[in-house]
């Protein structure tokens, strides 16, 4: 019988639990409850955790957990535990998010590079292809790669084309498709997602007191915008509404 | 020594690639809180002090001098204004560090002093230091000028940290097994440890890329993205190995081969681009005694340098 997980060192600073190798919306809000449950019951040496789409890494400090807690085995063995226990009482359904961030996007040259050729791809109009990724409501699975680097999904599997074999420079705001995932690149970046569009929306702004305005958790529904509307958008330099 | 509790955000914690040397530094001259200390590569920088300091240098050897004199490193050091620091020549190591008491005066963002430099934020603007930067200082809490001599430039204070077994055998880098280490086929297990790899001239902060013997996956699924750590060992799909090191990305997708222990980061973060790794495994509880043992003797540092530096300053 598969395990219902698997809990590993990540050198001897950090461990991991991974409930499968899968992109599935409930094990993702299980990861992301437990997240939550450890952040509302954090040890001491807790320095950090971060979310895959199915998997929590916790970065500790050996030292303070030892000094405090004095665990007869390994301090990871004693992480386990805890990881165990988050894994036991994390509620999924407190980390369920109705709300939906409506996010705007210009889907017209110069912001969309690939469009035409992941539409020939597809074999649709690219009118269609903005139809159908406007169409769906994804799940913001993660964050990583880059601050505020969302992975969104699923992508509607006609529109699913695998990311660019070798990188291309992306601008900040470029809105990207890579096979079931759809994101946002918050910086100037090497990237080899498909780029369709781009949003005027700032997803990364360091000096901001909350500096990424996209969770894991969230949910997303992209909008098209003109690009006369895109370059009113810039200029108020706004944040997204809630 | 780094940014913690953004990760999630994709904001990577970033922090000084040798901890052991940039702490060791920051203790020297007495700060009290970890503050903020430079780290610097080869060639360094030549820093001009406009006002009278209390400094230390740690970590590579870069031949630091003061004015014309060459000064020891892992000492503390009172320097009088006017005089400047520079390093004429690569000796040993990859970063030395240099702390100054008071601590550089950089606005924290997000609670460090740490600079990202994919993010543009933090430490001095966000970015690496320029010519004609002007880094200002923290005030000085103990009268060290004092300890200035008459028609010296500089005054170094007689202690200094032993750094022992720190970076001897540099070259012998000791890792945990990872998630997906079961996955190479045995030959490639053999070879990770019987072999040198050697460092890429496109390693740095982010990574070090290795060359030396390809490697074998037995599996060819692809991993989904999960967290990372400063010394997780990814397989590339061309078979050569990623050493992450200090500004890894905070998630990657690549098998994680192996980690190396935290207690030989030092050691690792101050090797160079054609330096060569032996990779020796061992298990978790053997290194977990070995960072705790190296966190030990820096709190029985810091007890030691507050204890000499009160005995000789009013």
């Amino acid at each position: 019988m598969r395990a219902p997980f698997h809990i590993f060192p990540l050198g001897d600073a950090a461990a991991t639990i991974e409930l499968g190798q899968q992109i599935d919306e409930q094990l993702n809000h299980r990861v992301l409850a437990m997240q939550q449950w450890l952040q509302n019951h954090p040890f001491e040496g807790l320095l950090d955790s971060v979310t895959g789409y199915s998997s929590l890494t916790v970065y500790y400090d050996t030292f303070i957990i030892h000094k405090n807690y004095a665990p007869r085995g390994t301090v990871f063995n004693w992480v386990a535990a805890q990881l165990q226990q988050a894994y036991t009482q994390a509620q999924p359904s407190a980390v369920e998010n109705n709300n939906i961030i409506r996010i705007p996007v210009c889907y017209e040259a110069p912001f969309s590079p690939d469009l035409a050729s992941l539409a020939q791809h597809a074999r649709l109009s690219t009118a269609e292809v903005v139809n159908i990724h406007t169409n769906t409501i994804y799940n913001v699975y993660m964050i990583g790669f880059l601050p505020g680097f969302s992975y969104m999904g699923q992508v509607n599997p006609q529109i699913a084309v695998p990311r660019k074999p070798v990188p291309e420079p992306v601008a900040a705001g470029s809105v990207g498709i890579a096979g079931a995932q759809t994101g946002i690149y918050p910086l100037n970046s090497p990237g080899g997602w498909q780029i369709i569009g781009r949003t005027p929306l700032k997803i990364f702004d360091p000096g901001s007191e909350v500096p990424v305005c996209l969770q894991a958790g969230n949910q997303v529904q992209f909008y098209p915008i003109t690009v006369k509307e895109f370059g009113e958008w810039q200029s108020q330099s706004s944040n997204p509404a809630y | 020594m780094g940014r913690y509790g953004f990760s999630h955000l994709g904001i990577n914690p970033g922090g000084a690639m040798d901890r052991y040397a940039a702490q060791a530094a920051n203790l020297l001259v007495g700060n009290e809180t970890p503050g903020a200390a430079l780290e610097m590569h080869f060639p360094a920088a030549q820093i001009l002090f406009e006002q009278n300091a209390l400094i230390s240098v740690t970590g590579a050897d870069f031949c630091p001098m003061l004015n014309d004199e060459q000064i020891p490193r892992w000492h503390p050091v009172v320097v009088r204004k006017n005089t400047v620091l520079h390093f004429p020549k690569l000796q040993w190591g990859a970063r030395c560090y240099l702390a100054v008491h008071g601590g550089f005066c950089v606005p924290p963002w997000l609670n460090s002093y740490s600079t990202n430099l994919k993010a543009g934020a933090g430490g001095f603007k966000g970015r690496k230091l320029e010519k004609g930067d002007e880094l200002p200082f923290g005030e000085n809490h103990m009268y060290i000028s004092g300890l200035l001599k008459e028609g010296k430039d500089y005054e170094v204070l007689r202690w200094q940290v032993a750094t022992g077994a720190m970076y001897e055998h540099p070259n012998e880098i000791y890792i945990i097994k990872g998630q997906e280490w079961d996955q190479l086929a045995p030959q490639s297990q053999l070879d990770i440890l019987e072999n040198n790899f050697i460092i890429h001239p496109f390693s740095d902060r982010m990574g070090y890329q290795l060359k030396g013997i390809p490697l074998q996956r037995m599996q060819r699924n692809e991993l989904l993205s999960s967290g990372v750590s400063f010394g997780t060992i990814q397989l590339l799909p061309s078979g050569q190995m990623i050493v992450l090191m200090a500004d890894h990305q905070t998630t990657g997708g690549y098998p994680r081969l192996a980690h190396v222990i935290s207690a030989h980061l030092p050691r690792l973060a101050q090797l160079r681009p054609s330096d060569c790794i032996q990779f020796k495994i061992t298990d978790i509880a053997t290194a977990e005694k070995m960072m705790m043992a190296q966190q030990q003797e820096l709190n029985i540092l810091r007890r030691a340098c507050y204890e000499r530096l009160n005995q000789v300053v009013c």
